[in-house]
């Protein structure tokens, strides 16, 4: 079959909400964009380890820590989901990681804040994980079979993230003025790079039209952000914090939150490197990968070693 | 290059009385650690009760290109779909 041939039939299988699977034919386009998304938000997953890592040691109770040593295993677990969905469309998980900490594919830019207290670890929950399921359970119905049964999964695990998050921030809540002070503290840090994670405006997102036809997603940018808007606001209001913006309220007639402007030279500035964590995160990663280079290697000798005995 | 382990794809039965299903793949030394690895990566949530790991080298799969003709035979047989046969209304148990 010709190209056009092909490109008709795809087109025709992705429109008619039928998946695509990784032996079928598909065009270079889609492949190389999927292979970027579904990596970056791989790697964001591996990276998302590190902020909240950071607490593992420090939790306050064994139960906040039996809580987050399973949240902070649950991102190893996205993180290689996602990566196994990467490898069914021809590219090695070996060279993701090596494009991850040579700087060549970036990861979400949420994950270059630092995380200053234990709030942080419920904000984390709360407010970015609240997002990222923002964005990720319509990616449950994405085009690529294996992307969306992935991302399933991924969603389904979510879900706790985010309510261990909630709950952690009502039992500071609940505790004295000063832990008060440190949710509030990390709500007005953590609130503006969340809503930053949903992207650039769709006037300047340039991937969203083409990857709206192909399914790959599913929403705009803005409508997503602006849907997280919409269910956080009670939240906020039930645990008892301000949201920092000023330009927050509700609008009758659009049925919708207003918010402020945000700030996209941070979000580029910290995009392009120069976020407070960026270099920290990139050589922790780079560190783990090189220290763990003789396991890998050991591990491979002792099997070729059994499997030469046995023959 | 050499350190890369190979890749293994990972069938997880529910519950007794299920089939094995296909859930993801992963990467492992050797078949040992590839189930203790699937273990800990498909079945954290009590998802499984017996696992197999299958080396992705090993698996042959119909071809996509002959797709069409491969599986057109069963596509003409309506006759092998019990809805083929018309049975009156007021004949029980059929």
């Amino acid at each position: 079959m010709d190209n056009d041939k092909l490109t008709a039939a795809f087109d025709r299988t992705v429109a008619a909400e039928q998946r695509i699977e990784p032996r079928d034919w598909m065009p270079d386009g889609y492949r190389r964009t999927l292979i970027r998304q579904i990596a970056q938000h791989a790697h964001s997953e591996i990276i998302g380890m590190q902020p909240e890592g950071n607490w593992i040691s420090r939790a306050p109770s064994l139960r906040r820590k039996a809580i987050l040593l399973a949240k902070v295993q649950d991102e190893a677990g996205h993180g290689l989901y996602l990566y196994a969905a990467a490898e069914t469309l021809g590219i090695d998980r070996a060279e993701l990681t090596e494009k991850l900490i040579s700087g060549g594919q970036k990861y979400s830019s949420i994950f270059n804040y630092p995380t200053t207290t234990f709030a942080d670890v419920g904000v984390i929950g709360w407010l970015v994980d609240g997002a990222a399921i923002c964005n990720q359970v319509p990616l449950c119905r994405t085009s690529y079979g294996p992307y969306a049964r992935a991302m399933i999964r991924i969603c389904k695990e979510e879900s706790f993230h985010q309510r261990q998050g909630y709950e952690l921030l009502m039992t500071m809540m609940a505790g004295t003025p000063e832990q008060r002070r440190m949710v509030q503290d990390a709500v007005d840090r953590w609130w503006w790079p969340s809503l930053m994670m949903f992207g650039p405006p769709d006037a300047e997102s340039a991937n969203t039209e083409q990857s709206m036809t192909w399914r790959i997603k599913r929403n705009t940018n803005d409508d997503l952000r602006q849907k997280f808007v919409d269910m956080t606001v009670p939240q906020a209001e039930r645990l008892g914090v301000t949201l920092p913006d000023p330009d927050l309220r509700w609008n009758d007639e659009r049925g919708q939150h207003d918010f402020g402007e945000i700030d996209w030279t941070e979000f580029k500035q910290v995009l392009s490197g120069a976020g407070p964590c960026n270099v920290e995160r990139i050589a922790h990663r780079r560190q783990a990968h090189e220290d763990g280079e003789w396991v890998r290697e050991a591990a491979i000798a002792h099997a070729a070693k059994r499997t030469g005995a046995m023959a | 290059m050499s350190s890369n382990w190979p890749l293994w794809e990972v069938f997880v039965r529910g519950k007794r009385g299920l089939n094995h299903v296909h859930v993801g793949s992963l990467h492992a030394p050797d078949a040992n650690l590839a189930v203790r690895n699937a273990r800990d990566l498909y079945t954290r949530r009590n998802e499984g009760v017996s696992i197999w790991v299958v080396p992705s080298s090993a698996i042959t799969a119909s071809t996509v290109d002959e797709k069409d003709p491969f599986f057109e035979p069963a596509a003409d047989k309506v006759y092998r779909h019990p809805t083929f046969y018309r049975i009156p209304d007021d004949v029980p148990h059929l």
